[in-house]
Order: C-alpha cells, then structure tokens, then sequence
C-alpha cells in the first residue's frame, strides 16, 4: 500500500533495509512460487503421460479432435506477448517511462486475446460434445479413455487459463502505475516479477501445446 | 526512537501498534500472526483431541462401546485430518516459527509481512470447510481419501472436506515460501548460514518440503473433487482411470508431510538440548546437512506406503532400501544429540524434559519405521495397529512433544512471563508415561493381528485396548494442564527479563517480550549460535 501513495522513496518496505534487499526478495520470492507451480503442472503432466502410456490410441484420437489452428495461433500469442514483457522490463531498466506503460498494456491485451480465442475453442468443442460430466457424446472413438484426455486437457488448459487471466489482471494493474510514473531503475521489482511469472505462464504452453494439439496429429 | 536511545525500552509488540481485535487481525507483525496460529492450532487440537478420545472410549469394549461403524469412521477421519492438517503441519513452522525466526537471524519481520497475515486467514478459511464438513454429517474416508471409496462409494461430504484441505494447502505453500525467502535475504550482517541456529536450518528444510510437496497434493485433491461432481474417471478403475495413480500422488506429498511435521521438531529440541546442558552441539555441521537430507531423500520413499497396494516388486525393493537411507540422517541426529549430553549437566527443566522424551519416543518410532520398511515384514505389519502406534510415536511422541517443549522453552519470550516450573515438569513427565501407556499397548495390538481402522475387534485384544484407553485419558490430563498454567501464568507469572534460561541466541538480547521492531539496533553477529562450552 505505500508503494502506490509515495513512489520513490516509500517503494522500500518496512521490514527491508535497503531497495537493493526488497528487490532480491521480490525476486526470489518469484522463483520459489514457480517452482511450485511447475509441481502443481507437474501433477497434471504426470497424470497425462501415465493416462497417454495406458491409452496411446484414445489419446491420439483425442488430440485430433482439438481445434489445431486456434492452438496454434494462441502459441504465437502468447510467445509474443512473453516478448513484450520482457521488452517493459527492459524500458523500466533502463530509465524509461514512455514505453513501458504500453508494453505492459500489449502484454496484457494479447493474454486477453489468447483468453478469449480459448473461450472459442471451449465453444465450439461444447458444440461437439466433448465434455466428460457436462456434455459428452463423441463418435466414434473409445469413450472412456478419451474422456481421461478430455478431462486432463480441460484441467490442465483451464488452470492454464486461470494464470492468464490472473496474469492479464497484475499486468493491466502495472500498466496504470507505470503510466503514473511508479517506476524506475531504483523500483523495479513488481515489473521484474510479473513478466517472471508471465514467462512461466508461457513455458507452461510451450508444454501444452505439443502434448494436446500435435502429438496425436503425428502418426 | 528507541533507536537514538536504547535505555528506554520501546513498547513490546503486546502493546505497540494499533489496539483491539483489529490490531490482531489486520496485523503485520511475525510475532502477532505466530499467536494468532498458536490460538488456531489450539483450538484444531481440541477437536481433533476430541474425536481421538471418542475413538479410544469406543474401543474399550470389543464391540464398540460408543458408535456404529459409520460413526467411527466419521470419527477418525475427522481425528486425521484435523490433526494432520490443521495442527501438525502448521504446528511447529506456523507458531513458533514465525515468532522466532526473524528473531534468530536478526531481522524486522519475514520478508513478505502481508503474506504471512494472508496465509493465517487461508488457515482459518480452510479450517471452516472443514468444520462445515463435520457438521453436515462428516466425511468417512480416512484422511488419505483413497480412491475409488473417495470418488465412487462414498456418499459423505468429501468435497467439502477436500476443499478445506486444498486451501489450507496454500496456507503452508506461502509460510514456507515466505521463510526461504526471509532466510536466503533478511540474514542480519555476520549471520552466515553456519551461524544460523539450527531451529532456523529445521524451518528452512521445512520450507522446501512444504513448497515443493504441498502442491501436487492439491492438484491430487481437486482432481478427487473434479471426479466426484463430474462422474469423470481419472482415479476410477470402472472408467479406466488408474486408483494406484492417485496413491503415488497422494503419497509424493503425504510422505514428505511426515517431515514437515518432524523436522521442525528437530530444530526445537536442538535448541533446548544445547541449553539445557550449556554445551555446544555436536557436529554442527553434520546436523544442518542432515535435515537437508532428510528433506531431500524424504521425497524418494513414497512408495513404502504401498507396498501391498499393486505397485511392482522392484518398485517396493527401491523404496524400501530408500527408505532405511532415510534413517540415516535422523540417525545422525539422534546421535549428534546424545553426543551433546554425554557426561554433560544436564538441567531437567521441562523444556529439557520433554527435549529428552522427544529423543526416546522418536527413536522407538524411528526403529519401527525400519520393522515397516522392510517388505517382507510389512506385508504382516501393514494397515495393522503396529503402523498406528509408529506414526504416532512420531507424530505426537515426537512433534507434539517438541512443539511443547518450545512453547515452554520461548514462553517467557513470548509472553515475558515466567511459566511454574513445578506443574510444568509434572505434565512433561505424566505426557511421557501416558503417551506410552496409550501408543506401546498398540504396537503388541498390530504385532498380534488387530487391524486398523476398525470399530470392533475380537475379544482377546481386549486387555491391551482398555491398557491403551487408559493410557489416553493419562494423555488428555497431560495435555490440558499446560492450557491451565500457562494461562495461568499470563496473568500471574513473574516477569521473566530478556533472558530466563541464559541462552545464546539472538531472540535472548532483545527483552521480553520483545518489541515490536525486535532489535533496536540491526543486530552484528560474529559468533556461531551456542556459545556454550565444547
């Protein structure tokens, strides 16, 4: 809360005794929650290769019914957007206060934009009743074990999801305090965080992406 | 202020700030948010106290003196996942911890103070659902949640009781979070990591084990609760899901969460040992190395609870060897710490009393941890009362009693009054001989055949139930005592001064209890944290 009413010299918080000591912890801070959070994508993948070792055909089936394109262009999305974040850090590193308001703001936007064509996809799959629980009727193919895919894919995109959306929130929250001038080379620690876990939010696709839209597209 | 002029002494953290209740609940301060655990964790242990006392009352006659088998089920899953989740995970780390830590390497707070006041209301939250779970008729899985009974049979409140479980996960993710940060970037000047007391390196091991296990039981968690609303069969063989699936993720945490619970344990009664016997421990080094093995190695024996479950032989042949390296780093420790009492005069206050009951009660659980992981002995051995009685010389032989033995050990720290050391010691020595009272009879139960989980059992294992009900309500008289003269003690106490017990570490210079920035002056450390004799 002081951050926000003084920006200089409140930026430091009480319990620190120096920008230099915040700035390390915020950082490392970051570091320690991703490595939690690669164990709580851990379970997911864990539970996707064990179900994929069990059923490979029904996963393949499976990975054939996702909408290829949309995926795809959500990939470049937020591959992008992690290039723009990096690109506010960079700005705020180096003293400067034009760009980075509208970086953050790009940043966020195409996370919004990668939301919203996820929400298609959700769509379209709801169409083709392709949900286990609430709409599931696939033709064709071995229900039980391609529900396993469906359910693991919508977990695993759905909490995905959860930390886009969470991220798009933090990101447009930054955007409004750079353009108030919060931040500088002395106090950068909330832009340096956030593009942190904005970059996990994107390696965690990186994985996604092949396990759900490609490798079932393979053979 | 005080700073300028450390003759007057700044107010203690009891008084500064802001008055009343909000100033409790909308605190920042570490030492504040460690009391608001300790009512928290008080109150957690009293209902799961009480399920436990309804579990040994019924199991006084052979069938079943008190509930139908539903009920007592109800009942120790109630006794499980109280006592697991919302006292003993949270015991040590949540209370003490907090309170002492940034005391012990000299800083103002932890490093992320909001945090920490976030994680107590994610604890009490927790706490509600759990509770909610209780009251709307309870749940009967056991406090594993085994699939396909959690998912697919059992039509108790699983969902509710999971949730519960799932948020006071994150409570534990942010405490521990929070102290490895705090440890790696709010060390005081001088304060290198082989001058950190080992209560310090406990909660840091501690840390790593909460942020690294604690989410892949969540995820496991809400899976069980996806299956549940959505008729989806991750878990559930009849859909081709995979049950031993969810004990290999159950148990990547669940295992780990035993050291959660014993670590920090470790860490309190290095602390009281060194005092109590004023001399310096033993191979200080080897002790802080230990813990971080055990925390290591402890994520690499999961599979020993599953040893009949179905997982491959040569799955159960590496855990099992994996799981007596474990013993070896708490070996160390048990050794390190008699080494340190060797011709030693040794104080017997009641910290040191229970410290010296931790170490035996430990070490007779630790043995029977070798019995179990042995294979071919376990397949005897297992879901018998002989597992019972091992995990709770661990658990409440070994962190009930040095979460005791800190409380009295910091108590005139923490509240700048002087507990009576006459009742004190009493109860110390009363809880040893009804713990064993209650937990040995178990071990012959288990040795003889008697099954857990059970709300009747055959006539013979009689004599040896009623020796252990017996022993319980031993136990309970041993447990409500320090309630009565601690409390006591807050209003009558004499005033302890900055340093009762003349120990060396820094939580000693600062007075009793300490003010609400900790050091007037940023504390310069050049010494190691037992300046006692070798």
């Amino acid at each position: 809360m002081t951050q926000a009413s003084a920006p200089l010299l409140a930026a430091r918080a009480s319990q620190f005794d120096d920008t230099e000591q915040q700035r390390g912890a915020s950082a490392l801070g970051m570091w320690v929650f991703i490595a939690t959070e690669v164990l709580f994508f851990g379970v997911l993948f864990a539970g996707y290769t064990i179900g994929r070792l069990r059923f490979p055909e029904a996963f393949a089936a499976g990975g054939r019914r996702t909408d290829l394109l949309l995926g795809s262009i959500e990939t470049g999305i937020l591959l992008s957007s992690s290039c723009l974040a990096a690109l506010a850090v960079r700005d705020v590193q180096l003293g400067g206060r034009r760009s980075s308001p509208w970086l953050l703001l790009g940043t966020a936007a195409l996370g919004a934009a990668f939301l919203v064509m996820h929400g298609f996809e959700y769509h379209s799959e709801y169409e083709e009743a392709l949900i286990p629980g609430l709409r599931y009727h696939p033709s064709g193919d071995p229900p039980h074990a391609m529900a396993i895919f469906f359910c693991l894919y919508y977990f695993i995109t759905g909490f995905h999801s959860l930390h886009v959306a969470i991220g798009v929130a933090l990101l447009s929250r930054l955007a409004v305090k750079a353009w108030q001038g919060a931040f500088s080379p002395d106090y950068i620690a909330p832009v340096e965080v956030t593009a942190l876990y904005w970059h996990l939010v994107d390696i965690v696709w990186i994985f996604v992406y092949p396990a759900v839209y490609l490798v079932g597209r393979s053979s | 202020m005080s700073s300028t002029d450390p003759g007057i002494a700044a107010p203690s953290y009891l008084t500064a700030g802001e008055p009343g209740l909000a100033g409790w609940l909308l605190t920042h301060d570490h030492k504040r948010i460690g009391i608001l655990y300790a009512v928290g964790i008080t109150f957690f242990f009293l209902l799961g106290g009480i399920a436990a006392a309804m579990i040994r009352i019924n199991l006084i006659e052979p069938q079943g003196a008190l509930m139908s088998a539903e009920t007592y089920n109800k009942a120790f899953t109630f006794h499980g996942v109280v006592m697991v989740w919302f006292f003993l995970i949270p015991s040590i780390p949540a209370t003490l911890g907090n309170f002492l830590l940034p005391l012990m390497i000299g800083a103002r707070d932890v490093a992320f103070p909001r945090l920490n006041l976030f994680s107590w209301y994610l604890y009490v939250g927790g706490g509600l659902f759990t509770i909610g779970a209780l009251l709307l008729g309870g749940v009967d899985t056991g406090w594993t949640f085994y699939t396909p009974f959690s998912t697919l049979f059992s039509n108790s409140h699983v969902v509710l009781a999971v949730v519960g479980v799932f948020v006071v996960g994150f409570s534990s993710i942010l405490t521990g979070l929070n102290f490895i940060v705090t440890v790696h970037t709010m060390r005081a000047t001088g304060m290198h990591w082989f001058r950190l007391p080992l209560f310090v390196w406990a909660m840091y091991a501690t840390s790593l084990v909460m942020v690294l296990a604690t989410p892949v039981l969540a995820m496991t968690l809400s899976l069980i609760a996806l299956e549940r609303l959505l008729g989806v069969g991750i878990f559930d063989p009849a859909l081709g899901g995979d049950p031993l699936l969810f004990q290999h993720f159950f148990w990547f945490y669940s295992h780990p969460a035993v050291y959660i619970m014993v670590l920090p344990a470790m860490g309190v009664v290095s602390e009281l040992i060194t005092c109590g016997v004023r001399r310096q421990i033993f191979g200080y080094r080897f002790m802080a190395w230990s813990m971080l093995a055990i925390a290591v190695i402890g994520f690499m024996v999961w599979g020993h609870h599953m040893f009949v479950a179905g997982q491959s032989m040569y799955a159960g042949i590496v855990f099992s060897i994996l799981s007596f390296v474990v013993a070896v780093p708490s070996a160390i420790k048990v050794f390190n710490w008699v080494a340190t009492l060797y011709k030693g005069t040794i104080d017997f206050h009641a910290p040191m009393l229970y410290a010296l009951g931790f170490i035996g009660l430990f070490m007779l659980g630790g043995l029977t941890g070798l019995f179990l992981a042995a294979t071919a002995l376990d397949v005897n051995l297992t879901d018998t009362y002989f597992v019972v009685a091992h995990f709770h010389y661990i658990m409440v032989g070994g962190a009930v009693m040095a979460y005791l033995g800190g409380i009295h050990f910091w108590w005139p720290k923490i509240t700048g009054r002087l507990y009576p050391e006459g009742p004190a010691r009493f109860a110390a020595i009363l809880m040893f001989f009804g713990f064993n009272l209650t937990f040995f009879p178990q071990y012959l139960l288990g040795y003889f055949g008697m099954p857990r989980r059970y709300h009747a059992y055959p006539e013979p294992f009689q004599w040896l139930n009623v020796l252990s009900s017996a022993g319980a309500s031993i136990l309970a008289l041993a447990y409500v005592m320090p309630l009565c003269y601690l409390g006591w003690s807050l209003v009558r106490g004499r005033a302890a001064g900055p340093n009762p017990w003349r120990a060396t570490g820094l939580e000693w210079t600062v007075p009793s209890p300490p003010p609400k920035e900790n050091f007037a002056l940023p504390p310069v450390v050049s010494e190691g944290p037992y300046r006692y004799r070798p």
